[in-house]
């Protein structure tokens, strides 16, 4: 608040109103119906409900499908982080870089961001397409019989592919920020003292990027988890069947197609938890990051 | 340093690595293109080449006026149209409720102000994905599905916005207010005269990142409208894509001429105002 | 034009840190009061409440006859200039000096009129148009001034307006801002850290340190006759030499050398400004040179007297050397204070 601040009385409550209004009940009540329904059993015909107490967790937790999901999400999550970041990485730090042509490759390095995931999925489609995608006809020069939504593998390595090729611009954007964050003199001293480029990046630029990274870290993370459902339903074409499923789209599927609500609920709840430890670790890191600067 | 330009093998590899992962970027999105502009027949016998063909104007046509389903409602006009109502419902309601919220936290002496903060910031720990179930059930008990209400609401039901402007606030210099106080502005006053237009540039930042997140929403949007004249862009895609599934000649030319049009907008957006994407997406997500 | 009356005026903050212990003084008709102290001495908190930027704990504040403790900052016909000028930056200078007039539903012609003269008198007619950022550190500077002087106030406030501003561009404003108050005769209460600011523009000053007042007087008073230790050593570049002494039967000593007279018999502290010290070969003090600041105009020595630190002030034609040398102390020129409390005697 500032110290000279408004007194009234009315006024301020009224501004509030709207937000509040729309967080108790967009928010607070679907979550907190959420942590309810995650106690009870629905009748799939609508008849009522019992309460169960844990037994949707346990029976969650027993499910070889829903942890056959979870290990694709860990899987999935550390591949698309890593690849996207690092790829991102190295290609923000040529961009900074070069003199020529810089802003031209910024621009086609990051346009992409306003892709919709869904529409990211149809790419993959194209690119991996049974009869002539142009990846599936590359990789059948090595040998790679390349089924998608009909071999897991493959599936899973379409999924990972398109989620990294729509994550690369916000990685980049971020790190292009971050690169041009740096002082100018900085980066000069660095040239006195250093004659090695690479050693340069090593020892200065990729230190100083630290917050950039650590921040990055939790939005990629946060990003695979949640913001990949319209490419993972569009690869899937909408038929999850066999194929390898993350978390949230296995909360979709079992809530909203398979009518387990209990279940599903439970499986929100645990990933509430798992967003808010997310959230809690990022916080801290965000502390620590103000003694970097 | 010497004065005259030295070849550099480095400089040869920092652009090879460039272009590299601007084809990369790129050239999905032209190939889409180029299948548009061929006949169906061919694509499906052929898949994407190199080659352009002259069927982009009759595929145009086809995206945007022709309907699949029962009632014929989903012409890409009409979902363009929604898409529209989405995106731009979506930023502005967004950026109007966050602002006022902002400015009620920072520039009044409230005594509930703390708690308000974390009521309203705890909306930033759990996105709309891990509550989407309990969240259709009320839009559904509210009588709000195959609404744009009911579309556009439930998404403003994070603090993002509310979050940005807040810091946005706490950066502007305490005399500020202290000044238009003393020049006898009111709260309504500062907000309208100093405080709005001070945000300008601030608040075309978070329009475009809001547009672009809200015209983007599929989830939601997949849930919430069954009624095929609420379709969105982003939504209708599925549909088509599971239509183009169950067919012998899926038409190819429509589908990808339809997703280039889903995403021209929001693109178009980010190439011309650059800058203020660029400040809106780094310094929103701190 | 009005007389400004603080009565026990306190404040305290909800953390319970009492930033200004009751004060009481009034302020004249027409008066330049200057409020000077290290930061955090409580001098702003003290503008503020006169602002009605910050609430009054308890006592009374009176501008002219009203009492204004719940009176808003708007209504209380005061006007201020801030230290980072707090300009509206989307507006036009213009704009930005007619701002408060428009809010008080003044016409459109008559604010024109009254921007156009302020402007004249603060030499920015040429710059109405433009906005705060396409102007330079003194051209902001008098904005503040135009966008306080148009509203015809009882009261203008100052805080720190001038710590911006370097030090060429400071000494220029601080003669255009007192010639302008000269020229309006408008009541001035003026914040700074600055003593030569405090010292030039004042008519009386008031010296503040962690929340109490420790002085008020003339420039004059306050330079010579310091109430305090504190005053002594904040007022004045270099400060005033301030020397462990005793007084017995009548005479102050410091070491062994005889410097004033006072009747009790104590140890005390004694003050000597460095240009009440003058060199002269058969004066009374031998004082070890150490060190020599030339200063062009004149020269400092530092040193000691008797182990204890000490400053000289002497004129450019004055031959110096370091080593050792006499001194002597012009008359009337010793202030003395209490050991403990540092307290004038």
């Amino acid at each position: 608040m500032k110290r000279a601040g408004f007194s009234h009385r009315w006024l301020p409550i009224l501004f509030l109103v709207p937000q509040l209004a729309i967080i108790f009940v967009f928010f607070y009540w679907p979550a907190l119906h959420a942590i309810r329904s995650s106690f009870f059993l629905q009748d799939p015909f609508g008849f009522g409900e019992n309460f169960v107490g844990l037994k949707n967790y346990t029976a969650m937790f027993k499910s070889a499908a829903y942890m056959r999901s979870a290990w694709f999400t860990v899987i999935f999550t550390v591949l698309v982080t890593v690849l996207s970041l690092s790829i991102a990485l190295l290609l923000a730090v040529k961009a900074d870089k070069v003199i020529r042509g810089a802003k031209t490759y910024r621009t086609l390095l990051m346009w992409a961001y306003a892709v919709a995931p869904p529409v990211a999925g149809v790419i993959g489609l194209v690119l991996f397409d049974q009869s002539w995608g142009p990846i599936k006809d590359f990789v059948a020069l090595f040998g790679w019989d390349f089924r998608l939504g009909v071999n897991y593998f493959d599936t899973a390595f379409a999924m990972i592919f398109v989620s990294v090729w729509k994550q690369l611009p916000v990685n980049f954007i971020f790190f292009m920020s971050g690169l041009q964050s740096i002082p100018k003199s900085v980066r000069e001293a660095a040239l006195i003292d250093n004659r090695s480029a690479s050693g340069r990046f090593w020892d200065v630029t990729f230190p100083l990027l630290a917050p950039t990274g650590f921040f990055l870290l939790i939005t990629n993370i946060t990003y695979a988890l949640f913001d990949t459902f319209g490419i993972i339903d569009t690869i899937v074409k909408g038929k999850p069947g066999n194929n390898p499923m993350t978390l949230v789209y296995k909360v979709y599927v079992d809530g909203f197609r398979g009518n387990d609500l209990g279940g599903s609920s439970a499986q929100s709840v645990v990933l509430m938890i798992l967003v808010l430890a997310l959230t809690v670790f990022q916080f801290r890191l965000v502390e620590r990051r103000i003694h970097y600067t | 340093m010497t004065v005259s330009k030295r070849f550099r093998w480095s400089a040869v590899l920092d652009h090879s690595i460039l272009i590299m992962g601007a084809l990369l970027m790129i050239l999905p999105v032209v190939m889409l293109l180029q299948m548009a502009s061929t006949t169906d027949v061919h694509t499906m016998k052929n898949g994407p080449g190199l080659v352009f063909g002259d069927q982009l104007p009759l595929n145009f046509q086809k995206a945007m006026f022709k309907a699949d389903g029962f009632t014929g409602a989903n012409t890409g006009v009409r979902m363009l149209y929604n898409s529209m109502i989405l995106g731009f419902g979506f930023a502005i309601g967004k950026i109007v409720v966050g602002m006022m919220a902002a400015y009620a936290i920072v520039y009044f002496r409230l005594r509930f102000a703390t708690l308000a903060f974390w009521v309203i910031f705890t909306t930033l720990l759990l996105p709309l994905e891990v509550r989407i179930l309990p969240s259709y059930e009320i839009v559904q008990k509210l009588g709000m599905l195959n609404t744009y209400q009911g579309l556009i609401i439930p998404l403003i039901a994070s603090a993002t916005a509310t979050f940005f402007f807040r810091q946005f606030f706490r950066a502007i210099p305490e005399e500020l207010v202290e000044a238009a106080r003393i020049d006898g502005a009111g709260p309504i006053k500062f907000f309208v005269d100093i405080l709005v237009p001070l945000s300008r540039t601030m608040i075309a930042a978070m329009f475009i990142i809001m547009f672009i997140y809200g015209w983007n929403q599929y989830l939601w949007p997949t849930m919430i409208t069954t009624d095929e004249g609420m379709y969105t862009l982003v939504r209708g895609i599925k549909q088509i894509t599971q239509v183009n599934e169950g067919t012998n000649l899926p038409e190819y030319g429509r589908s990808n001429l339809l997703s280039i049009i889903a995403i021209l907008p929001p693109v178009l957006i980010v190439i011309f105002f650059q800058r203020w994407f660029v400040k809106g997406l780094t310094e929103s997500d701190k | 034009m009005a007389q400004v009356t603080l009565n026990n005026v306190r404040k305290v903050y909800p953390n319970g840190f009492e930033a200004v212990k009751p004060a009481s003084f009034a302020i004249n008709d027409g008066e330049f009061v200057v409020l000077v102290g290290p930061s955090g001495c409580g001098k702003s908190t003290m503008l503020r409440m006169i602002a009605g930027l910050e609430d009054i704990s308890s006592g009374e504040l009176n501008i002219g006859d009203r009492v204004v403790n719940d009176v808003d900052p708007a209504d209380r016909d005061i006007a201020m200039v801030f230290q980072n000028y707090a300009l509206y930056p989307h507006m036009t200078v213009a704009k930005n000096i007619g701002y408060g007039l428009k809010n008080r539903k003044i016409p459109a012609d008559q604010i024109a009129a009254k921007v156009q003269e302020a402007a004249t008198m603060l030499n920015l007619t040429e710059y109405l148009d433009r906005k705060p950022s396409q102007l330079s550190g003194g051209q902001r500077q008098r904005v503040a001034m135009g966008r306080a002087i148009v509203r015809d106030p009882s009261l203008f406030l100052f805080d720190e307006p001038l710590s911006n501003l370097d030090a060429k561009l400071r000494n220029q404003m601080r003669i255009e801002i007192k010639a302008l108050q000269r020229r309006l005769g408008v009541t001035s209460v003026y914040v700074t850290h600055d003593q030569v600011e405090a010292m030039t523009m004042a008519d009386r000053i008031i010296v503040m340190n962690g929340g109490v007042i420790e002085q008020i007087g003339t420039p004059s008073e306050v330079y010579h006759s310091p109430a305090s230790t504190f005053v002594a050593s904040f007022m004045g570049a270099p400060p005033m030499n301030l020397l462990n002494g005793h007084a017995a039967g009548g005479r102050v000593r410091v070491g062994d050398h005889d410097l004033h007279h006072h009747d009790q018999d104590r140890p005390l502290t004694v003050g000597i400004r460095p240009e009440d010290i003058v060199p002269d070969t058969t004066g009374p003090l031998q004082i070890n040179v150490s060190l020599i600041e030339e200063l062009g105009a004149h020269r400092l020595l530092h040193g000691t007297l008797q182990d204890q630190a000490i400053t000289i002030h002497v004129g450019k034609d004055h031959p110096v050397t370091t080593g050792p040398i006499y001194a002597a102390v012009k008359p009337n020129a010793v202030s003395l204070f209490d050991v403990e409390s540092g307290m004038r005697l």
